[in-house]
């Protein structure tokens, strides 16, 4: 398998603070990669940043897309790579779509912009890509404003201007967390749909294990602004090694075990990312000790399997 | 057998609006027992939060009835209504938005206190003691909500709702804005406090896996409806109502291989516009199991077996959807 996307030692600093600090990273062609974690851990920052949409942010490490590092392309190059090789889908369609301009524009504009077509031929396409992606009437949807529609079909509006120009790579950030639970399984295999038929690379941010077993081949668990474990996604949910992920899958409550027993906990809550040394999960670890104060290095324990941890499991 | 403390009868709350009359909760009968906690689910728009609100008398009802403790709510006037609000207390969704962000922890808690009748040395001993049994310490009396994480807001706003001695506790989406391992933490909060004290609850949530863990009765509400309600187990492993299935299938197991080998029922469509819901059943336009009556007729709640109750025309046509058929 070629690599699509190489991260390496990705750091993103507002000020003092550093959101993202050494995170590295491959995806292959076609490959569907999960990036979860808890709030403020950094992995919505990791996805602006490879996509150059953070202001005053001092960027670090190398991004290579297809050869060319995202993190070094001046502004011209990256407009061009936005929308056309990389699409982006994000949590709350109703912000992220212009209320004032028809959603079948918006769609269209993408087209026009990255394909060079005209208004007739932009305004077909726009059409195709609403059958596409299962919006019903589409003709009608089209001249619709956002608020004309729910916010599951925002958000297939929002996906089918991110595969408009059949992108190498989506990045989808907490695509469903604002829909509801059924509402969110019709998104969800819609993402699948359109990335396998375009051949699509996926990053898949969200804080919701769930979601990431069903959709994910790989899957990177991130603390405090760094990867603290990544494996194949039926290893990690099979044997998952850090102790912040054991922690993370035994606070979701199942569906149909264990109801009477109370559930494992993670003492403490999120801290961002500060620039403490050593692990920075230790202040909440139940296996935490004297050599946590360094920071351990991501290591292989098996094959294509990483952790960030003294004593993995 | 003692009467239910909690018991709707009828309950409908409409609201007028622009485009015709809203109907948020469209006749919901229901009775919670005293020391059971009552799971609530459903989708946005469902009617949840407003018959949450309606049980702990934040909403009047436009028809029907609330009785709390075999008395009629509406009916309560002076010290009997101040007691009923000391007894029926509400946890938000949303912890920073229910704490005054110039407020400290402890003022909140006196004041809430202090509106209640206690006196303030009263209130004074009683901060620290309520704060200690929502998990926090005592010593938290004097932050400001901003000083604090979410979690620890949401033990503040528990604390809050405990510190009256309530017997009924409504619990409207607790941990729903709260981080995977902080949301743990809150569930067992709210499930020792229910063992600890007896507590009759409303526990309302989308999260089908939340609601397992806390409550052994549930609910499913869809439009202005309850449509499914059934002992945990019997709703889980043999739902009678194609709406229940549909929802259990779309929640997503944190298990890859179970992920690919289940089938989903994918609903088409969304929920309807409750201020113009669909003829017959409400549900019927995205039902799997749809037949003619179903777009004639309403179904009525009907017994299934002593425990089960649905309001579906085919309940035994469910098993169809889910494989077990």
């Amino acid at each position: 398998m070629t690599a699509l996307l190489e991260v390496e030692n990705l750091s993103v600093a507002f000020g003092a603070t550093r959101a993202v600090d050494g995170v590295s990273f491959t995806l292959a062609e076609g490959e569907t990669l999960g990036l979860v974690g808890e709030s403020g851990c950094g992995k919505s920052t990791t996805a602006l940043a490879l996509m150059r949409l953070l202001h005053n942010a001092r960027l670090g490490g190398t991004a290579l897309f297809g050869g060319r590092d995202l993190l070094a392309a001046d502004e011209p190059a990256m407009r061009r790579i936005r929308g056309a090789e990389i699409g982006m889908i994000f949590q709350d369609p109703g912000t992220a779509l212009h209320p004032l301009i028809r959603v079948g524009d918006q769609v269209a504009e993408v087209v026009r912009t990255h394909l060079g077509l005209g208004a007739a031929a932009a305004r077909a396409r726009a059409l195709d890509l609403f059958q596409k992606v299962g919006i019903a009437a589409p003709e009608q949807r089209l001249r619709a404003y956002p608020h004309e529609l729910s916010g599951g079909m925002c958000q297939r509006v929002m996906i089918a201007a991110a595969i408009a120009c059949s992108p190498r790579l989506l990045l989808a950030d907490e695509p469903t967390t604002a829909l509801d639970v059924t509402v969110q399984a019709q998104i969800l295999d819609l993402i699948r749909a359109v990335s396998r038929d375009a051949g699509s690379a996926v990053i898949l941010i969200t804080h919701d294990l769930g979601v990431v077993a069903g959709m994910t081949d790989r899957v990177a668990v991130m603390y405090a602004g760094r990867i603290v474990e990544s494996a194949a996604t039926d290893t990690l949910f099979a044997r998952p090694s850090h102790p912040y992920t054991r922690g993370l899958l035994g606070s979701v409550p199942a569906l149909d075990s264990g109801w009477d027993e109370d559930l494992a906990t993670i003492p403490g809550s999120v801290q961002t990312a500060a620039d403490t040394p050593g692990c920075r999960f230790a202040p909440r670890c139940p296996l935490a000790s004297d050599i946590c104060r360094e920071s351990p290095a991501l290591l292989e324990t098996e094959p294509g399997h990483l952790v960030a941890c003294w004593k993995p499991a | 057998m003692s009467p239910p403390l909690v018991e709707v009868i009828g309950l409908a709350r409409h609201y007028r609006t622009g485009r015709g009359v809203l109907r948020a909760l469209d006749g919901v009968d229901l009775s919670i027992e005293q020391g059971e906690t009552l799971g609530l689910v459903g989708e946005s728009g469902s009617g949840k939060s407003t018959l949450g609100r309606t049980l702990v008398g934040l909403q009047v009802p436009s028809l029907g009835k609330v009785r709390f403790d075999g008395q009629d709510t509406s009916l309560a006037t002076g010290e009997v209504l101040r007691a009923l609000r000391r007894r029926r207390q509400l946890v938000f969704q949303d912890p920073s938005g229910a704490l005054n962000p110039r407020m400290t922890i402890g003022a909140t808690l006196t004041e809430h206190l202090r509106v209640q009748g206690w006196s303030r040395s009263a209130a004074r001993t009683r901060v620290p003691e309520v704060l200690e049994q929502a998990g926090l310490p005592a010593a938290f009396g004097p932050r400001y909500p901003h000083e604090i994480s979410g979690g620890q807001r949401q033990r503040a706003v528990i604390a809050r709702a405990i510190s009256t001695d309530p017997d009924f506790i409504v619990a409207d989406e607790p941990v729903s804005a709260l981080d995977v391992s902080t949301r743990a933490q809150i569930i067992n909060l709210l499930r020792s406090l229910q063992r600890a004290r007896g507590l009759t609850m409303l526990f309302i949530s989308h999260d089908l896996g939340v609601v397992a863990h806390t409550c052994r009765q549930v609910a499913v509400m869809y439009l202005g409806r309850i449509v499914e309600l059934a002992p945990r187990e019997a709703l889980f492993a043999a739902p009678r109502h194609p709406y229940t299935a549909a929802l259990l299938s779309a929640v997503p197991t944190a298990d890859p291989v179970r992920e690919r080998e289940r089938s989903r029922i994918i609903l088409a469509g969304e929920t309807p516009d409750p201020s113009d819901p669909p003829s017959g059943c409400r549900f019927h336009p995205r039902c799997p199991l749809a037949t003619e009556i179903c777009a004639r007729v309403d179904p009525p709640m009907h017994n299934v077996d002593t425990v089960h109750i649905t309001a579906c025309h085919h309940p035994d046509r469910v098993d169809s959807l889910t494989g077990r058929g």
